[in-house]
């Protein structure tokens, strides 16, 4: 294993919109602990915003599980995985691919994540649900 | 219940968004400025996000549609304050709102607006 | 594997400790003769009696696999951090590698004079300890390259923040010499350089000169065009310069385009920024 998790984890509920801005509060306090600057800190906030709506909006629901994770050579950085049991993706190359184009919804959130965090993860069953983890590292 | 206050500035409209939006708060505020728009017959609307410190897709397209729907009514919208971390995200997202007009501070945006007024 | 014979090793090693050491620590001592100014005893001293100690530790729960058992990670981060230190401070990597090698000639001296002469236990003992050494080795110098090259990426990280100066070319109008190639980190540096710039003079105008750009194909053009919507984003309208004839055509064959002012120069695009933002030149000379 190349890292180690702190083991501490926290759960945020995703059910309705108003919980996308405690996601987004919460990806911003643990930003701050962790000491990432004001660009990584926002950069990070806004892709937890995204997800946090896709699981909300498109997973119709789900969870946010925030950890601290220390990689070999004491590089410190922050994980969170949102996990829904909604209708799945489709198409997920394509979803990502939308992500620079003007269009809304769904294409955006997930290529915007992936290209403002450093680790992008994504696992998508139809009928079972989504899971997509996401990682930066200071 | 809370909802951001829009200020009436002569021709225009100030709004000044301090603070993180949930959804239905975003909502309602754009509803008010529609109507506020119709109400006073607003040349212009200033919207203020120097304190906003996240912009995420959904608030980004908000005030894209914000801009447009003001437009509609008769009034030039232009978007003042943007954090620079938040315009580098927001470009990084791939959301450029192009066809908004925005101002490094509320006083250029003043500017602006008369120079963008007067060609209406 | 658990070996039988190893277990006269800890007890040469625990009888023999303070032997092992100075031993040890003298050795290398003359080894890094050249670096004697940098060193200092108590360092050396507790490097060596941590080192000694894990290692112990490590043989004893007889795990001998040395890459990828866990017993052996907190030797490995001790070697790990001596030589980070010494090899950022300019040791060569024979030097880095004698704190191993030579604690490896005087535990074997020690071993040899106080080992059972059956040849059974001596090789046996041998083989696993040949073994680790020569994978304790390797990891030295793999150790001591990795340091180097955290030490050349921050060094070409700072190079690259020397190369984005934003500068004042008049009251509101900015420019930025891009000089070599655009990449994803570099376009970062580059739009955060300028939106701090603008914020700090209230600039309304952005001239970004390409001239140093050696290529612009698709993506570098997208690198081009994100800084250009960050700008705007900040209300600052950008105008780009420095298109060299063969970029032109490049770019129109490629498709690409930037829906901004785009001139040949410099002078040409500062001329187009002065008028913008309100100013008139005039020649006091009338010839």
């Amino acid at each position: 294993m190349d890292e180690n998790t702190t083991g501490k984890e926290t759960v945020i509920t995703l059910r309705e919109t108003n919980d996308i801005v405690n996601a987004r509060q919460y990806a911003r306090k643990l930003a701050v602990e962790l000491g990432f600057n004001i660009l990584d800190q926002t950069k990070i906030v806004t892709a937890i915003s995204e997800l946090a709506r896709n699981t909300v909006i498109w997973g119709k629901g789900g969870k946010a599980t925030f950890e601290i994770i220390i990689k070999k050579g004491n590089k410190a950085g922050l994980r969170a995985t949102f996990t829904d049991r909604g209708p799945g993706i489709p198409d997920v190359e394509k979803a990502l691919e939308d992500g620079y184009t003007s269009g809304g919804g769904l294409g955006l959130g997930l290529g915007g994540a992936k290209r403002l965090m450093d680790e992008f993860e994504i696992e998508s069953e139809i009928g079972k649900g989504t899971t997509v983890t996401v990682a930066k590292y200071k | 219940m809370e909802r951001i206050p829009i200020l009436k500035m002569g021709d225009y409209l100030l709004v000044s968004i301090q603070i993180d939006m949930h959804d239905k708060l975003a909502m309602d505020l754009k509803n008010d400025l529609a109507e506020k728009i119709s109400k006073t017959s607003a040349k212009g609307v200033l919207i203020d996000i120097s304190a906003l410190e996240v912009v995420d897709s959904f608030i980004g397209r908000m005030l894209g549609s914000m801009s447009e729907i003001s437009k509609v009514l008769g009034a030039e919208t232009v978007i003042v304050g943007m954090q620079p971390a938040v315009a580098i995200t927001l470009v990084e997202l791939g959301l450029s709102l192009k066809g908004i007009h925005t101002a490094l501070n509320v006083e250029k945006g003043i500017k602006l607006l008369d120079e963008l007024v007067k060609l209406q | 594997m658990p070996d039988k014979h190893i277990k006269t090793v800890l007890e040469i090693i625990k009888k023999n400790k303070n032997d092992i050491l100075n031993v040890w620590k003298n050795n290398l001592w003359k080894k890094l003769e050249y670096q004697r100014d940098l060193l200092s005893d108590n360092e050396i001293e507790k490097y060596a009696e941590d080192f000694l100690n894990l290692f112990n530790a490590a043989i004893k729960s007889e795990d001998y696999d040395f890459m990828s058992s866990e017993e052996w990670d907190a030797l490995k981060d001790t070697v790990t951090q001596l030589i980070h230190r010494w090899s950022s401070q300019g040791f060569t990597i024979r030097e880095t590698g004698s704190f191993v090698t030579t604690f490896k000639d005087a535990l074997y001296n020690k071993i040899k004079e106080n080992i059972e002469k059956n040849p059974d236990v001596i090789l046996s003992v041998f083989s696993i300890l040949d073994r680790l050494f020569t994978d304790l080795a390797i990891f030295s110098v793999e150790a001591h390259v990795q340091s180097r090259d955290e030490i050349i990426s921050r060094q070409q990280k700072e190079i690259l923040e020397l190369s984005t100066p934003v500068i004042t070319l008049w009251k509101g109008i900015l420019a930025i010499p891009l000089i070599g190639t655009l990449d994803s980190e570099r376009t970062q540096m580059v739009m955060e350089a300028l939106l701090q710039k603008i914020v700090e003079t209230g600039s309304d105008m952005a001239i970004i000169d390409i001239t140093g750009v050696p290529a612009v194909d698709t993506e570098v053009a997208q690198h081009i065009i994100k800084t250009i919507n960050a700008a705007r984003l900040m209300g600052a309208d950008c105008i780009i310069s420095g298109i060299r004839p063969q970029i032109a055509q490049t770019m129109v064959a490629l498709g690409v385009s930037f829906d901004v002012t785009t001139k040949a120069t410099l002078a040409d695009a500062f001329s187009v920024a002065l008028k913008r933002v309100g100013f008139q030149i005039t020649n006091e000379n009338h010839e």
